[in-house]
């Protein structure tokens, strides 16, 4: 009873004096990130992109606003990756701690639960995550995003497909597709843009399996696409679908032509199946190959060598954009002068700048316009990127041979 | 349509369904001893595969093999239930179903987060390197992992019947399970009784758990679905039947499996949900008639 | 006449709270449709002993009908959910709009609440105890996946509720009042029945199921009639949080089992099961600590959330209240009516 008590007592004392004062000469970023859950994997990586690029700033001399320079900080919390708590901490980041300047959470679901808020409250998010569509389609304000949104993430796989159609055996139209995604907000909207995709080419869909997110087996599914034998198999479901998908494709012995997820190199498929991984095709948002660059990190290899170094494994692209958002709101601290979120905000929506990740421009919706997405495919261990072609390392190898 | 088409399809379906709830299975023993025995109904239940998968994978990262890793799983997670017993079960056992239920909870929650934080949300796996069977041209596939799993799931229940019907403490298990005043005034210890019957299901679940993260994967939120199906084992067995705990766990996995093909991966969980949900109203109905109820 | 005091006092707080910390105006919106959550969960299983981990469904059901007619009045539901595609249509709604919404909304979503808990409640409510517990907990999860594969209300993408015009002010005020008001009402309701032929009732049910069925009550219609009840204001609370929270997510904010499910409960617990006052006092002691948890314990917040639980139930079972009554008798004791005393007497010597 005595420690119910005083955690009682603790407790409203922290409610009543919440809002902590703020250092002098700091700015305070916000940012509500799924660091427990079933996103826990992803929201960290989003962390360590937001952590190195804040440390990165910092150590070059911060940002100067107007004629004061400022060392940059982020307060986080916990939305244990469910909608409900995102929302709800970043109105306590906005309203209990004053921080008027808000970094996006990890996944689509997440955002999409955040942005209201943060237009409601008027204030600028810079969100590296969150990549659904319709965040953009709401005539929302104060959302920016540097990656690109979700359907084109495999959009390039089903272009892929038909260019290759020859190599299938088959005509575009006649290419079969199957689609298994996860049951969320992301896969939806991948799901979305390569049914889009498809029916451009007139491809049929023989397979649309939506597999709920508690789901660890496709044995169901797989059978399915051994039984319907399609031509292209489409995957998405964050890290556990891609570790699930190669696994049991290669388990089951189960052959499909061309082979396409996301999330493959944070759920790290090559270190885990080796050779059950090759082949297949994965989208990205960026790649350490690509030759972007700026002053803070040097070129896109030179961010993978810095992030390599401190957290002991290659970026993963969600660390990547992540890095991004922070060096989008330095940069737009830098023009507007002063923190004032208002200012901010507008200079955020004039944003025209290159860095390590790929030339960020907002069009009126707020949503990166100046990055395509990439195409990596699996080949001798390694990711080599195959689409779009301006930047494309090597020719995808498209049908994949059969497997041994 | 397609299944009738291609029956050899429903073969694979079935057969892959059945050696899911092998798995399925072994985890619901336990849940069954437990039940059975101390009136207990543990929704930690899936948080121990959990905690067994972890054993398995970091076997797996140390080079071993993680089919070693099967029996000591079920030796580390034995203590850890041992331990949990002494901590905090047995302060419940006397007390309302409910409460347990709460508690049990309550340290299912505890211990996921202690595992996010110790390995991270990632989804791991332990790769056994074993083959894939094929029967039919190729046509049905059986990894042969799982093929593993539903043997060991055998013999585990073989060894639990033959453990509780034949040795002292397994004797000693029954008599309290019948009734615990009884058999204390007999002389059995049943404090220590139940820190074995607690101990063993979690044993049962970490070896179930070390299976689940060869021939699946595992990471800290996949606990509530193996709870569930457990639960929902037992509840179509009834307690206290261990071939009836097979028979329905082999079931399980093989409907559940067929529904995801019929209606879609989507409905795969509702399916099993709502079979449970239907499996009690329905047990109950037929016993209203007789004016009783599902005790 | 000091009781009444202390009712308006309560009132008068509530009222001026938001004026006093207009910084939390969410965190006590959402403490409100707590208190919601525990006294309608305290109905059933406090009051009546049947003890529901299947509550949710009913904030779900309501959650889900009132954004599906706050848009389906003005637009069609398929296209809103849809525009996570292609379609850059914008949907907006004006102040008239938005309020004609929520006007229809908020009772459809009590109406079609307490629908789902008539039918359900007559096909579960004849399970006893564990049983009745985890049918429930199947219910919960079963809801939870269907809302995730249905498409026309967005399946697995969820569900954006339509954004509150500007010219309704600040929108975690206005639901602030609303959630105040339910809470109010759902007291009043609450507590009247408690001090009806009903609630002996239940709580006959409670006490001895076969014997209260053997004095010739209709047990299963007055099961049903509690769990519909609770599930009316239930679906108007699920209505209010949806707006509060904006996004529905069918797991994770809809049919959130293992969040608002067993948190109702153990508000409950807390506070003292059976209670009138219990429910109330659990669910602020709770969200106090809870938002202690996720501001102070970082990544900790759920091996403390555990750890509470677990200590709670083991024990302190008998929660603040209970806790007090057996402390202070005079002070918190039941007022006692010396002709019930005398009939309970009989039944103790027995």
């Amino acid at each position: 009873m005595r420690i119910t008590r005083t955690l009682v007592l603790a407790a409203a004392g922290a409610v009543a004096f919440g809002g902590a004062a703020l250092a002098e000469d700091t700015v305070t970023l916000g940012s509500a990130i799924s660091l427990t859950g079933n996103y826990s994997t992803n929201g960290e990586h989003t962390q360590r992109g937001y952590d190195l690029a804040v440390e990165k700033i910092n150590e070059a001399g911060g940002v100067k606003i107007g004629d004061k320079t400022y060392q940059i900080e982020v307060k986080y919390y916990d939305d244990e990756s469910t909608p409900a708590r995102g929302a709800e901490l970043v109105e306590r980041l906005v309203k209990q701690d004053g921080i008027e300047l808000i970094l996006g959470p990890y996944g689509s679901g997440l955002t999409k639960a955040v942005a209201p808020v943060t237009e409601e409250l008027q204030v600028p998010m810079v969100e590296a995550n969150g990549a659904s569509r319709s965040l953009f389609t709401n005539g929302w304000k104060y959302i920016f995003a540097t990656l690109s949104t979700s359907e084109q993430y495999l959009a390039s796989a089903i272009d892929l497909a038909a260019e290759n159609a020859e190599a299938l055996g088959k005509k575009p139209d006649e290419i079969k597709v199957a689609v298994v995604v996860e049951n969320d907000p992301f896969s939806a909207d991948v799901r979305a843009g390569v049914v889009e995709d498809m029916e451009k080419y007139g491809m049929k869909l023989v397979i649309d399996d939506q597999f709920p997110r508690e789901l660890n087996d496709m044995s169901a599914t797989l059978t399915k696409i051994k039984a319907l034998k399609p031509d292209v198999l489409i995957v998405s479901g964050h890290s556990k679908g891609a570790t699930t998908a190669i696994r049991q494709l290669s388990e089951q012995k189960v052959s499909v032509p061309v082979v396409a997820m996301t999330h493959c190199d944070s759920a790290d498929i090559i270190g885990n199946f080796g050779a059950a991984s090759e082949y297949t095709l994965c989208a990205t948002q960026w790649a350490p190959s690509l030759a972007y660059k700026d002053d803070l990190f040097g070129s896109a290899a030179d961010y993978a060598k810095t992030f390599e170094a401190k957290y002991g494994y290659a970026p993963p692209y969600q660390a990547a954009e992540s890095s991004a958002a922070v060096q989008v709101f330095a940069d737009a601290l830098e023009r507007a002068g002063t923190t004032d979120k208002t200012a901010v905000r507008d200079a955020l929506a004039a944003t025209d700048m290159e860095t390590f990740y790929g030339k960020i421009k907002f069009d009126e919706t707020g949503k990166n316009i100046a990055k395509p997405m990439a195409l990596y495919q699996v080949l001798d261990g390694e990711f080599k990127i195959v689409a779009p072609s301006a930047v494309a390392e090597t020719k995808a190898v498209i049908p994949r041979p059969a497997m041994n | 349509m397609i299944l009738i088409q291609a029956p050899v399809i429903t073969v694979d379906l079935v057969l892959n369904g059945l050696l899911l709830g092998a798995i399925f299975a072994l985890a619901a023993y336990g849940m069954a001893l437990v039940w059975g025995v101390m009136s207990i109904i543990n929704i930690a239940q899936g948080e121990f595969v959990m905690l067994g998968g972890y054993v398995a994978v970091m076997m797996y990262w140390g080079g071993i093999h993680p089919l070693l890793a099967v029996p000591v799983a079920a030796l580390v997670m034995f203590i850890v239930g041992w331990a949990l017993y002494r901590a905090v079960i047995f302060r419940i056992v006397d007390r309302d179903l409910f409460v347990s239920l709460l508690a049990t909870f309550g340290l299912s929650i505890l211990l996921q987060q202690l595992m996010n934080t110790a390995f991270s949300g990632n989804v791991q796996i332990a790769e056994a390197g074993l083959g894939t069977m094929f029967l039919f041209d190729g046509l049905v596939t059986l990894s042969q992992i799982k093929v593993v799993a539903f043997v060991l799931a055998i013999v585990v229940g073989g060894c639990m019947v033959v453990f509780l019907k034949r040795s002292r403490m397994g004797q000693a298990i029954r008599a309290t399970a019948q009734n615990a005043r009884a058999a204390r005034v007999m002389g059995i210890d049943t404090d220590r009784v139940y820190a074995v019957t607690y101990g063993l299901n979690a044993a049962l679940c970490g070896s179930c758990g070390a299976l689940v993260a060869m021939a699946y994967s595992i990471h800290p939120y996949i606990g509530l679905p193996y709870t569930i199906r457990s639960f929902m084992i037992v509840v179509v067995a009834g307690l206290g039947n261990f071939a009836g705990v097979i028979v329905a766990g082999l079931g399980l996995g093989a409907a559940e499996n067929l529904a995801g093909f019929i209606l879609g991966a989507q409905y795969q969980l509702a399916f099993v949900f709502g079979l449970l949900v239907v499996v009690l109203v329905w047990r109950n109905w037929r016993l209203a008639a007789k004016r009783q109820y599902l005790k | 006449m000091s009781r009444l005091i202390g009712y308006a006092a309560i009132l008068a707080i509530g009222i001026a709270a938001p004026y006093l910390f207009p910084n939390y105006q969410s965190q006590m919106a959402e403490l409100w449709l707590f208190i919601v959550f525990a006294l309608t969960w305290d109905l059933v299983g406090g009051q009546m002993g049947y003890n529901s981990f299947g509550n949710v469904v009913f904030i779900g059901v309501g959650m889900y009908t009132c954004a599906i007619v706050q848009v389906g009045l003005f637009y069609s539901v398929t296209d809103y959910n849809a525009a996570k595609g292609g379609g850059q249509t914008v949907f907006t709604f004006d102040v008239v709009q938005y309020l004609e919404g929520l006007a229809v909304g908020l009772p459809l979503a009590a109406v079609a609440a307490g629908i789902v808990a008539a039918i359900l409640g007559s096909a579960v409510l004849g399970m006893r105890g564990h049983y009745f517990a985890i049918c429930t907990l199947g219910l919960g999860v079963a809801a939870g996946q269907i809302a995730n594969g249905w498409d026309w209300i967005g399946a697995g993408s969820g569900m954006v509720v339509p954004h509150a015009p500007s010219g309704l002010g600040e929108t975690s005020r206005f639901y602030y009042y609303l959630a105040f008001v339910l809470a109010v009402l759902t007291f009043i309701v609450v507590s009247w029945l408690y001090s009806t032929r009903f609630g002996l009732a239940i709580n006959a049910i409670r006490d001895d199921e076969d014997k209260a069925e053997a004095m010739g009550l209709p047990t299963t219609r007055i099961k049903v009639t509690a769990w519909v009840i609770s599930a009316l204001f239930l679906g108007v609370a699920g209505g209010l949080l949806g707006n509060l929270k904006r996004f529905i997510d069918p797991i994770e904010v809809a049919f959130a089992g293992a969040s608002f499910g067993v948190w109702m409960v153990l508000m409950v617990i807390l506070g003292g099961k059976g209670t009138l006052w219990g429910p109330v006092i659990g669910a602020i002691v709770f969200q106090l600590l809870k938002e202690f948890f996720w501001t102070y314990l970082l990544g900790w917040q759920r091996v403390a959330l555990g750890l509470m639980i677990v200590l709670i139930v083991v024990f302190f079972p008998q929660g603040i209240l209970g806790f007090l009554r057996e402390r202070f008798p005079e002070r918190f004791g039941h007022k006692v009516d010396p002709a019930l005393a005398r009939g309970a007497a009989g039944e103790a010597a027995k």
